[in-house]
């Protein structure tokens, strides 16, 4: 028996990461918003790694902060240890990392989620979409309710069929054992979502009481954290370390005599996995010659005993994985808590979804997160603030929200995933980016703030904050540029201590500090009159001139990009009536749909020479619309 | 993918066939045309191209501004926009029409900020520029599609030889040094070997010095593509051999011999003041006929098809031969070259030889001079004249692998300003997409699968 369940703008499927943001920055927007999760205890659950950032990682969770997203403010308020990654490299580079305590992350999102106005958080799983004339119209659960809805968001993680492999031991199952979602990929089918197979997989959980850590190296956090939020003021926190060591032959004798043994090499996974989380049998196949592999304990949290066991993730046979992690130095007594498993899930084929990540089946219908067959609690995220947005955008009739590939790493996950498609799943990383010195995540609020207070997510009040960390840094910078150091025999003196070279005439003291060797704290002595300035202000003014040139070199590419990007293609161009096209480029147009020349330009599959011909197609187009219009005008 | 297709550079190309006409065209069209064409052009009055009307011919020197070096005496013009054929600023530069001056001016109006045109492109900026009707776009379309298609067959040709190898093993290279960089940004913590600075810099220098080896075979490697094809007609043992052999053996820029077009004959391939000739040598015609000891004269008809100029020889010393005179009937109306040899025995007599055969000696190693002299001048005065769109193909993997260098030799300077690795990586990146420009391979997810490929990284 079905009921009537109540009628919502936005309903999210899902409460993961991408659902936990999706829900909230819909109800933010003040849209009625319905959150369905397969089990209220999994909300904003980490079933992998208990850490949040990395390189690239990192950079997204500060975008979604710019954007008034949540994460960024969850970690800062339940990490136990942060790290900033790539220190001894350049700014656009450096990556935060932290390790969360993984329940008190899952509480403080549900209590965020719980005291959101607008939003209800509910135990049900969504086993079928409602659709009428292409347009989603509500969502129905086992329970038998039928909600109705303006639009949804399809945030399923690795649920839809999970299924689970530890050796030849495999169950249908959610991610920790948690319920899997059955129905739901028959309705999305029936209803023209094509699906496809990912894998992943996760190592196994250890109790720390089993652990003799004096044989592994300790592994500590920064002595100075730099919250993830451009919100957050200061972290101070007792940190936990985590412990390094590594495999051996006898650990890698041990996988090569049970080879056999694992699904992934008998033929049970079909789901493609991602190369970047490979399983431990898997590094040790390919990479042979290695003689050791790095393995790190990473605590789950403050209040347990698991540790999250980085490096030997497996789904090799339960008693083959107990017997060669104790091969490894310091586990020699290890007891599992958990096992390491690999799971399969269904997942859509994103280059079926536009930039807004709304389906190009179904009107309304939007997906985010590992459903898009990427990979990763961030890029989950990620997703689910612009899924959200759009959600909340698409039902108040409003234009959806794109960010682009030179506007931050949003940007370039989103257009990597709809144009290039994916044969495993997607993580981030810097190299993605063309603009990489332009997208850092020191800068995620100046990129993307200001189109966080356009939409709504970001409070005048927060924004008036930002304006003004903007103008501070704006007049520094010309200030610096103004102030003129003499060549004085002291002031050579003070660029000598500084490992510098000399002066032989008056400079700017940004000049001075364009020198690489030469920081912005050091010159005080050059600057009497300074103002006492907030660091990330400081940070801001040293960035951007001392690399001013190759910001500008990137300024220019990402001027000629944006040209190819504002050159629109119509909805209602027929691809195949367009002489000169390759065949394989009109395909390959027909399927990914590219709304402008720029992402055209980015399909593979499509030559140059075809985006000669799209050009002058277009404007072909354009002239003889220009002329029936003169024609309609004149009669 | 390098997309240049807003109309956003100034483009250049020389507009009339490479030693078609007396006079050649360079046109310039694009925001930075005047500003290049002021560059290069000086009046004996002072009167600049900026200062001139639209539409005026200004008569002058193009100077190299670097070498302060006299190139050419030229008329110029400027058309400012829209009236123009491309609807842009338009610069013409009308200058002597040899190719080497013409190639030396638009090597400097391209040092000097312009790229080289697409086939086709002026075209299609006019067109897209609102300049030519809706009729008229079909057939600019045919163009892209007909120029594209010749120059990606070309291409593709041209790069199965040794130029692609090399190409491909630079770009591995690359891709390697690229891969080892972003693995270091992206994977900080895993236990790969931290790329070092000076693994960098051994590397790029290394590539920069691969690159220079290759522009230089790539200087030679045009002749063979460009060169005007030359027969040596003559009957058996009047010397043809040793007159491609005193050629050839003069000839520092010799590139290799490849098998010819027909099987029967050998091209070789000479530089005569940088105007290069493929050489046909029909020795090969007599000694796979050896039934029949004179040059057939079906063959020669065969042979005189694909060439452009023909050098005629014969023996001064001995009457002239039924079949010379047969083939000299079919030689009427075609550039040719014609070679008295062997005046050494008719020692005394070399005046009576009549125009316009060249008196030649090659034992004595006279008359060669004035061969040569012959052939140039005949290039010069557009009796003889070369495919434009080879040049272009070439000229502009030239500049692309020049700018390839370019960016590689920024990364090095990048390097040596302390600047972080992630900076450096801009530089190569760009060498990368340069040398892709030439193979047309798009840079993308290479760098990634390599990443994977080479390192064991991840959770």
């Amino acid at each position: 028996m079905t009921y009537s369940g109540g009628d919502y703008d936005v309903i999210v499927v899902g409460a993961g990461h991408a659902g936990s943001e999706a829900a909230l920055a819909s109800a933010r927007l003040g849209l009625k918003t319905l959150l369905l999760t397969i089990n209220l205890d999994s909300v904003a659950m980490m079933p992998c790694n208990p850490s949040i950032g990395g390189t690239g990682k990192g950079h997204l969770v500060r975008e979604i902060d710019a954007l008034g997203g949540e994460m960024g403010k969850n970690i800062d308020e339940t990490m136990i240890q942060c790290k900033m990654l790539n220190t001894a490299k350049g700014p656009a580079v450096h990556s935060s990392r932290a390790q969360a305590d993984k329940k008190a992350y899952q509480f403080r999102m549900k209590q965020v989620i719980e005291n959101q106005e607008n939003l209800l958080l509910k135990q049900q799983e969504a086993t079928d979409i409602l659709v009428e004339n292409g347009k989603i119209t509500g969502v129905m659960v086992n329970t038998g309710a039928v909600y109705t809805c303006k639009a949804a968001v399809i945030c399923s993680g690795t649920y839809l069929k999970g299924r689970i492999f530890i050796g030849d031991v495999q169950y249908d199952s959610g991610p920790n054992g948690l319920f899997p979602a059955m129905y739901l990929s028959a309705s999305l089918e029936k209803n023209g979502i094509q699906l496809q197979r990912f894998k992943t997989g996760t190592p196994a959980r250890v109790d720390a009481k089993t652990l003799d850590y004096s044989k592994m190296i300790i592994q500590e956090g920064d002595e100075h954290i730099v919250p993830f939020s451009f919100e957050t003021e200061k972290i101070e926190i007792e940190q936990v370390p985590c412990y390094l060591t590594y495999t051996n032959k006898e650990t890698h004798q041990i996988i090569n005599d049970n080879l056999e043994r694992s699904p992934l090499y008998t033929g049970d996974v079909v789901g493609i996995g991602p190369r970047y989380c490979p399983s431990i049998e898997t590094k040790v196949m390919r990479f042979h010659d290695k003689e050791r592999h790095q393995i790190f304990m990473e605590p789950e949290g403050l209040k347990t005993n698991e540790i999250y066991v980085q490096g030997m993730s497996s789904c090799l046979p339960e008693d083959v994985q107990i017997a060669l992690y104790r091969t490894v130095p310091g586990m020699e007594k290890v007891e599992f808590m958990r096992s390491a498993y690999a799971i399969e899930y269904d997942c859509i084929h994103p280059t079926r979804l536009k930039a807004s990540l709304e389906s190009k089946e179904i009107s309304g219908l939007f997906f985010a997160g590992q459903i898009n067959g990427t990979s990763g609690y961030e890029e989950a995220g990620a997703q689910g603030v612009i899924a959200g947005i759009n959600a909340a955008q698409y039902s108040r009739g409003e234009q959806p929200v794109i960010i682009d590939r030179s506007e931050g790493y949003i940007g370039v996950l989103i257009d990597d995933i709809i144009t290039k498609g994916i044969d495993e799943p997607y993580r981030m990383m810097t190299s993605r980016s063309e603009y990489r010195l332009l997208l850092r995540q020191d800068n995620a609020d100046l990129r993307l703030t200001p189109i966080g207070h356009r939409v709504g997510l970001i409070s005048d009040e927060r924004y008036e904050r930002f304006l003004k960390k903007k103008a501070a840094i704006k007049n520094e910078i010309e200030r610096l540029e103004q102030i003129q150091v003499k060549a004085s025999q002291e002031n050579n003196v003070i660029l000598k201590e500084l490992g510098s070279s000399e002066i032989r005439h008056s400079v700017s003291l940004g000049e001075l500090i364009r020198r690489p060797e030469i920081k912005y704290l050091q010159t005080a002595a050059f600057d009497p009159q300074r103002p006492l300035l907030h660091w990330s202000v400081v940070e801001q003014v040293e960035v951007q001139i001392k690399y001013e040139g190759y910001i500008k070199k990137q300024l220019l590419q990402v001027a000629q990009f944006k040209k190819l990007e504002n050159k629109k293609i119509p909805k209602a161009i027929d691809f195949k009536a367009i002489g000169g096209l390759r065949i394989e480029a009109v395909e390959k147009l027909q399927e990914i749909k590219p709304t402008s020349i720029g992402q055209a330009s980015r399909i593979s599959g499509v030559s140059p020479a075809d985006i000669s011909v799209l050009l002058i197609a277009l404007e072909q187009r354009r002239r003889s619309n220009q002329t029936e219009k003169e024609e309609g005008e004149n009669e | 993918m390098e997309v240049l297709l807003m109309n956003e550079d100034t483009i250049a190309a020389v507009a009339t066939g490479m030693g078609g006409a007396g006079i050649g065209i360079i046109r310039i069209s694009g925001n930075k045309a005047i500003e290049i064409g002021n560059r290069l052009f000086v009046n004996p009055k002072g009167r600049t191209l900026d200062a001139a009307e639209s539409h005026q011919l200004l008569y002058g020197r193009i100077i190299d501004p670097i070498a302060k070096k006299d190139i050419d005496e030229v008329l110029i013009s400027k058309m400012k926009a829209p009236h123009s054929y491309t609807a842009e600023d338009v610069v013409e530069i009308n200058c002597h029409g040899g190719i080497v001056p013409m190639r030396k001016i638009l090597k400097l109006v391209i040092e000097s900020g312009a790229r080289l045109a697409e086939p086709g492109e002026f075209t299609k900026r006019a067109f897209l520029n609102g300049r030519l009707d809706l009729a008229q776009a079909e057939a600019v379309m045919d163009i892209i599609n007909a120029k594209t298609e010749k120059s990606l067959e070309y291409s593709v040709a041209q790069l199965e030889g040794r130029l692609s190898e090399k190409l491909e093993e630079l770009d591995q290279v690359l891709i390697d040094i690229l891969s080892h960089m972003e693995v270091n940004i992206d994977y900080p913590e895993y236990d790969i070997e931290d790329i070092t600075f000076q693994f960098i810099d051994d590397e790029i220098k290394n590539l920069i010095k691969k690159i220079e080896d290759i522009l230089a075979v790539a200087e030679t490697g045009k002749i063979y593509r460009e060169g005007i094809t030359t027969a040596i007609l003559g009957e058996p043992n009047v010397g043809k051999s040793s007159l491609l052999n005193t050629l050839l053996m003069e000839n520092k820029a010799i590139v290799t011999d490849v098998p010819g077009t027909t099987r029967d004959t050998i091209e070789e391939y000479i530089n005569i003041e940088g105007i290069p000739f493929k050489m046909i040598d029909t020795a090969g015609i007599r000694e796979t006929d050896n039934v029949v000891e004179k040059i057939g004269v079906e063959k020669s008809k065969a042979l005189l098809n694909q060439t452009t100029l023909v050098i005629f020889m014969r023996d001064i010393s001995k009457e002239m031969s039924d079949a010379e005179k047969e083939i000299m009937a079919l030689l009427k109306n075609r550039k040719t070259i014609y070679i008295a040899n062997k005046t050494d025995v008719i020692e005394g007599k070399e005046g009576e030889i009549p125009d316009p055969w060249i008196p030649m000696s090659l034992i004595e190693e006279s008359g060669i001079e004035v061969l040569k002299n012959k052939m140039i001048e005949m290039v010069y005065e557009g009796n003889v004249s070369q495919e434009a769109d080879y040049l272009i193909t070439n000229t502009r993997q030239i500049q692309l692998l020049e700018k390839t260098k370019g960016s590689l030799e920024n990364a090095v300077l990048t390097m040596n300003s302390q600047m972080p690795i992630e900076l450096v990586s801009i530089d190569v990146m760009e060498a990368l997409e340069s040398l892709r420009g030439i193979t047309g391979k798009t840079v993308g997810i290479d760098i990634i699968n390599q990443i994977f490929k080479n390192f064991c990284i991840g959770k």
